[in-house]
């Protein structure tokens, strides 16, 4: 994996002393609350329900087996024993304490690590592929790209006060498991008919109040013009997203309100300007920076594995994913026990899995955007062993992509901007289903307790949104929205429910699925097929 | 009625506003006269938020149950406890 | 070299900066302000008689100041070129990065701090208008690849 430099050290370094000095002037009175904000949000500090709150980057998902230490040495040092794995990638801390933040940026700068702009209106850390670099399925590795438009935008001095927030997401396979269309610029690095590598644009996505899917903006971006094909996007966005309402300030709302052909005619006009001016670095950094993602030395080994012990082939079945190299596999520990908190990790479960990375998956760890961690580099010889020490670590449900492997937002237990409960909820469900969920196979069932879907319940199979019904919660229920290569826009089934009543409704829509399903189709296929109105019937008859 | 809560400036803590100082406990929360009337909340937000004693305060709504102020909504007497998955951490756990 | 608040070594501009609209009405201009909303390319048609652009910042979170900067710095523009308003201690390294060369504060910013935030940054890893400039220090991955 990447590894810093004395220029990339040292500008973290910088970052940690410019904070330092930041947070001194803000105690001491120099700095209003106003004018704070900004930086330390850009330095991933918010002040949540209960405390501060520190998010911080794990870029593209990628973690060594020391940076997990350092997560887990934070959440005990600084936090409450704990950490929140994140819909993006990151990690966040719920009881962080002001005087503190410089202190754990230190540390973390210790390995490498930061939490540059994981917040504020700049460019937020660039998420990837989960399985990038050994997945089967890719044309390259996406991490290089990633970890170039990581560097360029870090500290951008055009691009740090934009309009609203602007995440990126990278991958270079055609199955999507990063939410890409759904991103406010969505990569997929492709080939061209002549066997070049490129960049394939997509603008304009995002969930919140107005979800949008992203369009295409160009099919095929030179790989040497990354940058600066970013940077017009970025600028026309810069000069013209929308101030005037925070809720119309993404760029979907732009791309939207401007057509995708005169968006894509003002980028070409400025990338026409602006790729000139030499901004892209030469191909040798992105060969300096391809070197740190070489495959490590796999050996030559057989592909298959012994499954005779029946509670073992059940993990196995569900939570392993192909390697491209035989004998391997890419582990999913699911952050998702039935009843536990989705994404939540104590300090005492980051040592194991870090232990584990070091021991079993050479040195590597990645975060799923599913709040999901994974060892990318298992020997398939080594898998019982491996399962073994996370069931007794309780970190071995065999649930990926089951009903129970639920995505859900921190919601009212721990968000400001919540206006209901998520955890709650996505425990009963875990509960209530979980003992069909291998005949319900593949749902994706996604919690959002405020409109701006964290959760991103507008991607889920079943999403679920909590709303504030006169000070009384209230969750809405969606269906057959989809974050993958399949992606749509869940639609709202009608009326809300209570806090137990949207339980029952989750169960009443997968009951009618097991009814009505075809060979082989998901809840989603079916919901596709037959539409919203028998689901409707049979939830308000 | 209402009270006054805000977040201490260093260490991030949930407060209330007991008429002379801010305390974790919302049980210590006194009820104060609302808007702009002398002595009233928005006098007292500015005068302590001036001085750091507390950062970002607002109004609540809140209701005497005998015990001390509870606040209307659902968000504020999260803030005022803890997390409701997590009995074992915030204002809550300290019994 | 000159400093704080004005990098230049030039006279300073004592011509009033006028509204887009009026310069643009009147050839012998030679100042004018620039309000975030404008399209700061109607100028380059116009940059030679130009000595003073000053872009207001009527409030900090508001970025289009700083494309606007850039982009007369990389059509060539050579004169002074000003932040006015908003402009706090935290934004200045990225104004200057940006191409500003002189700055109008509100409120009033300490000369040794503003220095030391400027200076701050040892590198960047971009290029902005600070890259245009022949001498000027190259990004991180020029100065890795020599």
């Amino acid at each position: 994996m990447y590894q810093y430099d004395e220029y990339d050290q040292k500008m973290v370094e910088t970052r940690v002393a410019e904070f330092r000095d930041q947070v001194e002037r803000r105690l001491s009175g120099d700095l209003t609350e106003d004018q704070f904000t900004p930086l330390r949000l850009m330095n991933g500090l918010y002040l949540q329900l209960h405390a501060y709150m520190l998010r911080v980057a794990v870029p593209y998902g990628t973690l060594s087996a020391a940076q997990m230490r350092m997560l887990a040495q934070i959440a005990r040092k600084y936090d409450k024993g704990y950490g929140h794995f994140t819909t993006r990638q990151n990690i966040q801390y719920n009881w962080i304490q002001l005087k503190d933040a410089p202190d754990i940026l230190a540390d973390l700068a210790t390995v490498e690590m930061h939490a540059i702009q994981t917040s504020g209106n700049c460019i937020r850390n660039i998420s990837s592929d989960q399985f990038a670099g050994v997945a089967k399925d890719e044309v390259c590795d996406p991490r290089p790209y990633a970890e170039l438009l990581r560097q360029w935008s870090s500290f951008h001095p055009e691009f740090s006060y934009l309009p609203r927030k602007f995440k990126f997401a990278v991958i270079a396979s055609a199955e999507d498991r990063a939410a890409m269309r759904l991103h406010d610029i969505g990569i997929e690095m492709v080939r061209n008919d002549a066997d070049e590598l490129g960049a394939k644009f997509f603008a304009g996505g995002g969930m919140g109040r107005t979800p949008m899917i992203g369009p295409c903006v160009r099919e095929f971006v030179p790989a040497d013009a990354l940058i600066s094909y970013s940077e017009a996007i970025l600028r026309v966005y810069n000069r013209y997203g929308r101030r005037d309402n925070k809720y119309k300030a993404r760029i979907k709302i732009l791309v939207h309100e401007l057509g995708i052909e005169e968006f894509r005619r003002q980028v070409e006009a400025e990338f026409a300007h602006m790729h000139p001016l030499d901004l892209d670095p030469p191909r040798a950094e992105l060969t300096r920076i391809q070197a740190f993602f070489a495959p490590p030395a796999y050996e030559p080994l057989p592909d298959g594995f012994d499954d005779s012990d029946p509670d073992f082939k059940l993990w196995a079945d569900a939570n392993l994913h192909p390697h491209k190299v035989p004998g391997y596999a890419a582990a999913t520990i699911s952050l998702k026990p039935v009843g536990g908190i989705p994404g939540d990790a104590s300090a005492e479960q980051m040592d194991l899995i870090a232990d584990l990375a070091a021991r079993y998956s050479m040195d590597e760890v990645r975060v799923t955007h599913a709040q999901n961690l994974v060892l990318p580099n298992v020997r398939q010889a080594d898998l019982y062993a491996l399962w073994q020490e996370l069931d007794a670590a309780g970190l071995a449900p065999a649930n990926l992509d089951l009903a129970s492997d639920i995505i859900a937002c921190p919601g009212l237990d721990y968000c400001s901007l919540a206006n209901a409960r998520s955890i709650p909820i996505a425990q009963k469900l875990a509960q209530r289903l979980a003992p069909v969920e291998r005949d319900l196979g593949e749902l994706k069932i996604k919690i959002s307790g405020c409109i701006n879907a964290c959760g991103h319940h507008h991607a889920g199979h079943i999403g679920i949104l909590g709303v504030d019904r006169k000070g009384v919660e209230n969750y809405q229920l969606l269906l057959g929205g989809s974050g993958a290569e399949d992606v749509s826009l869940a639609k709202i089934t009608g009326p809300g429910f209570d806090e137990n009543g949207i339980v029952d409704a989750v169960e009443t829509v997968t009951n009618l699925y097991r009814k009505r399903r075809e060979d082989g189709e998901r809840f989603v296929d079916t919901y596709r097929r037959l539409g919203m109105d028998p689901f409707k019937e049979a939830l308000y008859g | 009625m209402i009270i006054l809560t805000g977040n201490d400036l260093k260490t991030g803590d949930v407060v209330w506003w007991t008429g002379d100082g801010w305390s974790r406990h919302v049980g210590h929360a006194v009820f104060v006269g609302s808007g702009e009337e002398p002595g009233g909340a928005a006098e007292i937000m500015h005068r302590e938020e001036a001085a750091r004693a507390v950062n970002g305060p607002y109004e609540v709504e809140a209701t005497d149950e005998g015990a001390g102020p509870v606040p209307s909504h659902i968000k504020e007497r999260m803030r005022a406890a803890g997390p409701s998955v997590r009995l074992d951490l915030g204002v809550q756990a300290e019994g | 070299m000159a400093d704080w608040p004005r990098y230049r070594d030039d006279a300073a501009v004592n011509e009033p900066a006028v509204t887009l609209e009026a310069f643009l009405a009147q050839p012998e201009a030679v100042a004018v302000r620039i309000e975030p909303g404008a399209d700061v390319r109607e100028l380059v048609p116009h940059l030679a008689r130009l000595k003073l652009v000053e872009i207001g910042f009527p409030t900090y979170r508001d970025g289009r100041g700083y494309s606007a900067a850039r982009i007369l710095r990389e059509e060539g523009y050579q004169g002074e070129l000003r932040a006015e308003g908003d402009v706090l201690l935290d934004q200045l390294a990225y104004m200057r990065r940006c191409g500003f060369d002189s700055f109008a504060p509100a409120a009033t910013i300490d000369a040794g701090k503003a220095v030391a935030a400027i200076g701050r940054w040892p590198y960047h890893y971009q290029k902005a208008a600070d890259g245009l400039k022949a001498g000027a220090a190259p990004p991180i991955w020029a100065l890795r690849h020599g």
